[in-house]
């Protein structure tokens, strides 16, 4: 298996009213909205061609996406001044309380770069700051830490913010964006309105001609009406080849953007194993839990039931020559004792282990489950093979949890429980036609499903708008082994 | 009664032996992994095969393959599954060939003997003995909005239907919900006719019943 990849994780909301209103003119969402994770992309599934009105109004889109980031070009441009103006009365000391607002400013407006090259240009750029120790990457609001002199915090900040690397590369790219960033952003535009002035030659070109203008449009001298018209064809060239090609463009943008605001492969590094050290203190946190809850269960039940039954039969051993009536009432009660800690040594293990994952893998498992479930379960699969042992456990724990979930709280009458292996990862599909409205950051079991696939590297996508149907989507990267005829 | 016995555990083995001639049983062989049960089953012929689920060597279901295998190469041999799980999965794929002659039931079940060869004896004669686990389960579920024919059933004949799925017989049943054996005779005859069972040997329906209620 490869080095488990970095899932990017995007900061918390950045404050730009204006722009998310823009963005959401243009069609496309609030930019601040925290996107779910992209669920992998198996198969080289082919896209129908484009027609001509597609490209024509993707170019349109991407031509006014370009017009937005000349918002942002300007507001790096605003903070490299601020900056400047920080930097400069630092030597006159209250500067030096103004360095740490503008870095954070800053990390916000790349971090508001960075999402809106995932949304817009198809670029995705992963945050690449390094966490304090608080878990927090700075961007967010500060709260709760200990009072401490505003000299001190202000230092402190500065300098913890000024030994990442990731904002040395951000301020590079606040001084080159406002250089690059207006050619690659408005080049769509400027080429459509160049392409309309050449359409509208015939009806200006007198009015300019006559107004002392020099009569080139390109390399085409304006000298009548029959160049003017050679201009009309040229213009629409100029406005084809501007929106063909601005999707391009603003790919390009995202590109230029992603070489400095990306995590360094070191800074990739550093994430990822702070990535694994969280996944790592999760997995022997729950693992130990499960241990605790385990011990208890055996201590107040099957062992609890042990020692009782014990007493029992020695109460028994007493009466069998005296009062053999007794002594046979008290067996009997020992007998069902037994059968009660048999029958809670059974739930315990099928919350370990349960028998039929053991005995037929994932999918009778699921299929069993099925079957204990009240809702209508609908079980399809196209595994070949088996995964490994702890991520079908995982996995089979997780589908138990979503079919309880959906029992629960969902309404749903029929539930539908795909299992799949299209490539590189292991994909669950659940899906109910519930009320929906399932929301992870809700504080359902659903984070805890996630944190639990996370050891895998698995991935947890929810779907579930108000009203219903709600699909939840596993995937967990793993091999399956060799395969085996299945059984059904 | 011939019995073959297949169990891994040594003191279990020992137990069920002495327990099944204890009550008159003749046990003809006792086994202790899959491929000997099927070699067993196939020398002595024995009335009634009691197995447990999970054998050597690969110590998962082994003995349930075994129990059916040694059904699809003698159809209607009667086994009787013995485990300490139930599983509505496993009991689907025992009744799947609705030949009869089937039971499947906890170990805890061994307790109480007397009982448990009465199971033994209706599996061996050719019905069904499930065991209330399973269908406790099933009836935690089937009051939900699960559909289908079950839904049809009043809550009477649901209580006979679990019953007959146990494997007892219509007295047995009158004895249980003291009614009637008249009365039970009724509910049976409204059951077949609501799942839609055609009149035939009544043992038979009664397989087909508890089957329509394990694959809802």
């Amino acid at each position: 298996m490869g080095v488990p990849k970095y899932t990017p994780e995007f900061g918390p909301q950045a404050h730009c009213a204006s722009l998310c209103l823009a963005a959401m003119l243009m069609g496309m969402g609030p930019l601040a909205s925290a996107q779910p994770p992209a669920p992998l992309r198996f198969g080289r599934g082919r896209e129908p061609r484009p027609t001509w009105r597609d490209r024509m109004s993707r170019g349109l889109v991407a031509t006014g996406r370009g017009v937005l980031f000349v918002g942002f070009v300007v507001a790096s441009a605003a903070l490299w001044a601020a900056l400047s103006v920080a930097l400069t009365f630092s030597f006159l000391g209250f500067g030096l309380l103004l360095i740490p607002p503008a870095l954070l400013a800053m990390r916000r407006l790349a971090n508001l770069y960075r999402r809106a090259s995932t949304a817009w240009c198809g670029v995705p750029i992963a945050v690449p700051y390094r966490r304090f120790r608080d878990g927090r990457d700075g961007t967010g609001r500060d709260g709760g830490d200990e009072p401490e002199g505003i000299w001190r915090h202000s230092l402190r900040l500065s300098g913890k913010l000024l030994s990442d690397p990731a904002t040395w590369r951000d301020l590079l790219w606040l001084l080159l964006d406002p250089c690059v960033g207006w050619v690659l952003t408005l080049l769509p535009l400027v080429l459509v309105l160049w392409g309309l002035f050449g359409v509208a030659m015939p009806g200006i070109q007198g009015t300019l001609r006559s107004g002392g203008w020099d009569h080139w449009y390109a390399f085409i001298p304006v000298t009548g009406q029959l160049t003017a018209s050679l201009c009309v064809l040229l213009g629409l060239v100029f406005i084809w080849s501007g929106l063909r090609s601005a999707p391009w463009w603003l790919r390009t943008y995202g590109r230029f953007a992603s070489s400095l605001l990306s995590p360094t492969p070191k800074a990739q590094l550093a994430l990822q194993v702070g990535h694994l050290t969280k996944t790592r203190a999760e997995a022997v946190d729950s693992g130990a839990a499960e241990l605790r809850r385990i011990e208890r269960d055996l201590h107040d039940g099957a062992q609890a039931r042990l020692v009782a039954m014990g007493m029992t039969l020695g109460a028994a051993e007493q009466l069998v020559v005296d009062n053999p009536a007794a002594a046979r009432a008290l067996l009997i009660e020992a007998r069902d004792s037994s059968a009660k800690a048999l029958a809670e040594l059974r739930d315990l293990v099928r919350g370990i282990h349960p028998p039929v994952l053991a005995d037929r893998g994932l999918v009778d498992a699921v299929r069993a489950l099925a079957l204990d479930s009240p809702l209508q379960v609908d079980v399809t699969s196209d595994l070949a093979g088996r995964p490994p042992a702890p991520i079908e456990s995982a996995v089979y724990f997780a589908i138990s949890e979503l079919l309880t979930n959906a029992s629960k709280h969902s309404g749903a009458r029929h539930v539908s429980v795909e299992l799949r292996h299209p490539g590189p990862a292991l994909r669950a599909l659940v899906s109910d036609d519930g009320s929906g409205g399932a929301d992870p950051a809700a504080g359902s079991g659903l984070r805890g499903i996630e944190r639990r696939l996370a050891t895998f590297d698995g991935v947890l996508v929810v779907l579930s708008p108000v009203g219903g149907p709600t699909t939840i989507t596993i995937d967990v990267p793993c091999e399956l082994s060799s395969p085996k005829t299945s059984s059904s | 009664m011939r019995v073959v016995i297949a169990e891994d555990l040594f003191l279990l083995r020992d137990g069920l032996t002495r327990l099944l001639e204890a009550h008159g049983c003749d046990v003809v062989g006792a086994v202790g992994t899959g491929p000997g049960l099927l070699a067993a089953v196939a020398e002595q012929r024995p009335d009634i095969a009691v197995v447990d689920v999970r054998l050597p060597p690969s110590f998962t279901d082994e003995g349930l393959r075994a129990a059916l295998q040694a059904r699809q190469e003698f159809p209607g041999f009667p086994v009787l599954v013995l485990s300490q799980y139930v599983e509505q999965l496993y009991a689907r794929e025992l009744l799947a060939d609705g030949s009869g002659g089937v039971g499947y039931l906890l170990k805890d079940r061994v307790f109480e003997s007397s009982q448990f060869v009465d199971a033994l004896r209706r599996v061996a004669a050719g019905g069904t003995a499930m065991d209330p686990e399973v269908i406790a389960r099933l009836l935690a579920h089937s009051s939900g909005q699960r559909s289908g024919t079950l839904a049809s059933l009043s809550k009477r004949e649901r209580d006979v239907l679990a019953l007959m799925a146990e494997g007892r017989s219509n007295a047995a049943i009158a004895e249980r919900l003291v009614v009637s054996e008249r009365a039970v005779a009724k509910h049976t005859a409204s059951i077949f006719m609501k799942l839609d069972l055609a009149p035939s040997d009544d043992d038979n329906r009664r397989v087909l019943a508890v089957l329509a209620y394990l694959g809802r």
